[in-house]
């Protein structure tokens, strides 16, 4: 049984791979630690739940990752994708822990695999867990038990009694009841605001009603809000999330992976008015995929259709639901209950721009439009096999950039710049430190771990001292 | 309504292989486990899944419940995933929707009951039988030496029974096994690389593993129990059968008459597998019955323990035989194996035994696909 009447030296709030990461890290460090976790213990761990990889420099190839991926290569990879919105220095840091977080997440009882089918391009890059990120989650907590992390479910945070900068306790409340815990440190591990949705309306307005949240239902930004609230440097732009065009049909939360569509590409995409907006075929599908959640987010109703034919229905992972199908792009406007007449006069004006080309997935290939506003820059061929397919698409939510500010270990800082005394912060909760905007595969685990563990060690070493 | 039921890519002729079809579209669009197995890779190779590459699936998986607790969709999320239960389900459907006779796949139904049945009654058979025929001097008498046992039984008459009844069952596996084989079988092969990838991976319970961590059974800590215990019963299976070949061999070749002395092949290889029949089963029950109810198919409880105390009951009472073969009660012990083992054979195409074949040949499909 869990003794809430004692003072632990280091409180994590969280259940995810920040929190378990900072929880192994604090108690491999001689910390005693309690993990608090919102959520009941099924949907323990949050987004990490949903994972599969994580990106990690590496000197050489390992059993499961294809070559080598220097720390040089990685960070020039944040730079092009947040547009150079990074911390430098914390973002050299993180990266350059990452090569020893790969190999103590192994030791930590996490077992990876090659990548995944579907994902070749991730396979230098990116380290996949076997079973995916539930199964690593599975291995977090084995291993925070035997090493003697006590572990509440259920117990959200629900306030922090935070002074000049110097966390005393956090109260949870369970069934009702509220309980005081008091520690010597805090790690704040909670997560991001995402299933909010009244938070996320400060910034979409009404939008915001018709998002569809990948993730856990849990992440609320409560801990975050608090933290905020309590004199805690703010980081990072409170409307940029990361988000993804998904199935319209997906549940409102937790829909995970299974949802996601890789077919832009093939088609074309129209809006409610039956119209095109974006070039569909600007770059390849992994580079491009994160702006979809945003366009269509921008669109009327927040509502798109993605509409191809019977020579692309198999180029792209399946999907959890079927497409809808019609003979003609008419009766698929029908059921798509889009007016007929423009949907058939958007398909035959793109045919019509289609210019001859040599269709290649892997690569830009010169099947193009000419003339066409907006243009298909890539794989742009003729949508004229019936059956035509369609899948409607929402915006999905997987994470929120905004948070509270660190320094390179992980520590909080106030908002009148100093450090503060006993609090740190680790994954989505801070992710805006190093990521500005845009995202790149497996980075969303790399912040989690690297921070987590650095948060760990330095709440424990703080306990301590 | 859950937000998945919608999604399957086929009809089907069972509500279990409808919501295996259901999960297999699940699971290909996330693809999470394909490390684990050979489900998962197989299952990437399709898009449509028709009642053939479900049983061909089901039969795939050695129910290490690996998938489970790694899903990240597993109940009670809304997607209600649980593969290790529903493939469990169309797995031991699959044998009675291939049994051969049509007319005995009845006995797949209520097996538990049925196989106590034909147990009991071929157990009472030879004892009555024995009882019958010979006069109560020689059943309760004191039999040793070379031909001991025939005195009870002659020896043409045992071999008949036996070898009609050993030849039936093989007979009925075959045909069930063709059967299966033709529905799951495609692409063609003209090496014998997938036979002997088959007997590496049916030998050694590759797919027994989680993909390396092992089993979950009762908690979530995964362990290699079952596969090991598994190992101890097959094994076992297999020297007792070797056991009795060799016998065989020395009867007709050499002339050599059972009993044997301890020290003889037969005798060795029959108490070695026979311990093996005692072990496994036991811890195998012992493991059956802390399983996480969740990932195993209740309704199949029957005919699982019914094989596994069918293997234990053959060791148990063929190492009391051995053990007290000069006694008094070998004869009693005589007839309880050979109705034993008369039973099990019978049995064996109509319970537990045939997942060996069924499995040996999805996994020779598998390497097969995957040359
Ligand atoms: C479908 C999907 C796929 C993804 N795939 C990948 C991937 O492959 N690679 C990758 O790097 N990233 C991926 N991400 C992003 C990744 O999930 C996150 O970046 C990562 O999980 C963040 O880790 P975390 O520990 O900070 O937060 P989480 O894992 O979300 O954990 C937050 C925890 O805080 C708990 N919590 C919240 N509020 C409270 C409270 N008040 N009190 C107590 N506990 C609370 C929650 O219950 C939860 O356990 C994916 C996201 C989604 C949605």
């Amino acid at each position: 049984m869990v003794d809430l009447t004692r003072q632990y030296d280091v409180l994590v709030v969280g259940g995810g791979n920040a929190a378990l990461c900072a929880a192994i890290g604090a108690r491999r460090s001689g910390a005693s630690v309690l993990v608090l976790e919102g959520a009941p213990k099924f949907y323990r761990g949050g987004n990490t739940r949903h994972t599969r990889n994580f990106r990690c420099a590496h000197d050489s190839a390992t059993e499961t990752l294809t070559g080598p991926y220097s720390e040089e290569e990685f960070f020039d990879d944040l730079l092009r994708i947040t547009g150079g919105e990074t911390n430098e220095p914390l973002a050299r840091h993180m990266i350059r822990e990452s090569k020893e977080v790969l190999i103590w997440l192994g030791e930590q009882g996490i077992q990876f695999q090659p990548s995944l089918g579907g994902t070749l391009t991730l396979g230098r890059t990116n380290a996949f867990f076997l079973g995916g990120g539930r199964a690593m989650l599975n291995a977090l907590y084995r291993t925070a038990e035997d090493l003697g992390v006590d572990i509440l479910y259920d117990a959200p945070v629900t306030a922090l009694d935070i002074q000049d900068g110097m966390f005393l306790s956090a109260t949870i409340t369970r069934d009702q009841a509220t309980s005081v815990v008091r520690a010597r440190t805090l790690v704040a591990a909670a997560g991001g605001f995402e299933a909010n949705i009244e938070w996320m309306k400060e910034y979409w307005g009404e939008a915001a009603d018709n998002f569809l949240i990948r993730g856990t239902p849990y992440n609320r930004g409560s801990v975050l809000r608090m933290l905020l609230d309590s004199g805690v440097q703010e980081i990072g732009d409170p409307t940029q999330c990361h988000a993804v065009a998904i199935d319209a049909r997906a549940p409102k939360y937790d829909g995970g992976i299974i949802t996601r569509l890789d077919c832009v590409v093939f088609g074309v995409v129209v809006n409610k008015n039956a119209e095109r907006f974006y070039d569909e075929g600007e770059d390849v599908w992994p580079k491009r995929y994160a702006i979809w959640g945003r366009l269509v987010a921008a669109q009327p109703d927040q509502i798109a259709y993605i509409i191809f034919d019977a020579s692309s229905l198999k180029l792209f992972m399946p999907s959890l639901f079927p497409p809808i199908t019609g003979g003609s792009i008419r009766e698929l406007a029908q059921k798509l209950e889009l007016n007929a007449d423009v949907l058939d006069k958007t398909v035959s004006d793109f045919n019509a721009a289609v210019r001859p080309g040599t269709f290649n997935y892997n690569d830009l290939d010169d099947c193009r439009t000419e003339g066409l506003t907006p243009p298909k820059s890539h794989w742009a061929r003729k949508i004229e096999t019936a059956p035509f397919y369609a899948y409607p698409v929402r915006p999905g939510i997987t994470f929120t950039y905004l948070g509270v500010r660190v320094n390179d270990q992980a520590r909080i800082i106030m908002k009148d710049g100093k450090p503060a005394a006993n609090m740190f912060a680790a994954g989505e909760i801070m992710a805006g430190n190093v990521l500005g905007r845009g995202y790149a595969a497996g980075i969303g685990m790399t912040i989690g771990s690297v921070f987590g563990r650095l948060a760990g060690r330095g709440a424990s070493k703080n306990a301590r001292n | 309504m859950r937000a998945t039921d919608m999604h399957t890519t086929a009809t089907h002729t069972t509500a279990a292989l409808s919501e295996a079809d259901r999960l297999m579209v699940v699971c290909n669009s996330c693809r999470y486990c394909e490390g684990l197995c050979a489900v998962f890779p197989a299952m990437e190779m399709r898009r449509t899944f028709l009642d053939g590459d479900l049983n061909y699936l089901a039969n795939l998986c050695h129910s290490c419940g690996a998938c489970y607790s790694d899903c990240q969709f597993s109940p009670p999320h809304e997607f209600d995933v649980n593969v290790p239960r529903t493939l469990a389900k169309v797995r031991a459907d699959s044998y009675q929707a291939y049994a051969w006779p049509r007319a005995f796949s009845g006995m797949f139904a209520r097996n538990g009951l049925a196989i106590s049945v034909v147990a009991a009654l071929s157990v009472a058979a030879f004892v009555l039988g024995f009882v019958a025929f010979r006069d109560p001097d020689v059943l309760f008498g004191t039999h040793t030496g070379p031909g001991a046992f025939y005195r009870l039984m002659p020896h043409n008459a045992m071999a008949l029974l036996f070898g009609a009844v050993f030849l039936y069952a093989i007979l009925a596996i075959v045909m069930s096994a063709r059967a299966f084989w033709r529905d799951i079988a495609s692409g063609t092969s003209s090496n014998a690389k997938p036979f002997w990838q088959a007997v590496k991976d049916a030998g050694s319970l590759r797919y027994l593993d989680g993909g390396k961590g092992g089993c979950m059974n009762d908690d979530d800590r995964p362990t290699d129990r079952r596969k090991h215990y598994h190992h101890a019963t097959s094994y076992g299976f297999l020297l007792c059968l070797a056991s009795t070949s060799v016998a065989t061999l020395y009867h007709y070749l050499l002339g050599r008459e059972a009993p044997y002395a301890w020290y003889d092949l037969p005798v060795l290889l029959g108490t070695l597998g026979g311990i093996g029949l005692i072990v496994g089963p036991i811890g195998l029950l012992a493991a059956k019955w802390r399983r996480d109810p969740a990932l195993v198919d209740e309704s199949r409880f029957g005919m699982d323990v019914a094989f596994i105390v069918m293997l234990f009951m053959t060791s148990l009472t063929g190492l009391a035989l051995l053990v007290l073969r000069a006694t008094p009660a070998m004869g009693t012990l005589l007839a309880v194996h050979l109705g034993v083992v008369f039973a099990l054979f019978f049995t064996m195409p109509y319970g537990k035994f045939v997942h060996g074949i069924y499995r040996f040949l999805a996994l020779m499909q598998y390497a097969r696909e995957h040359e």
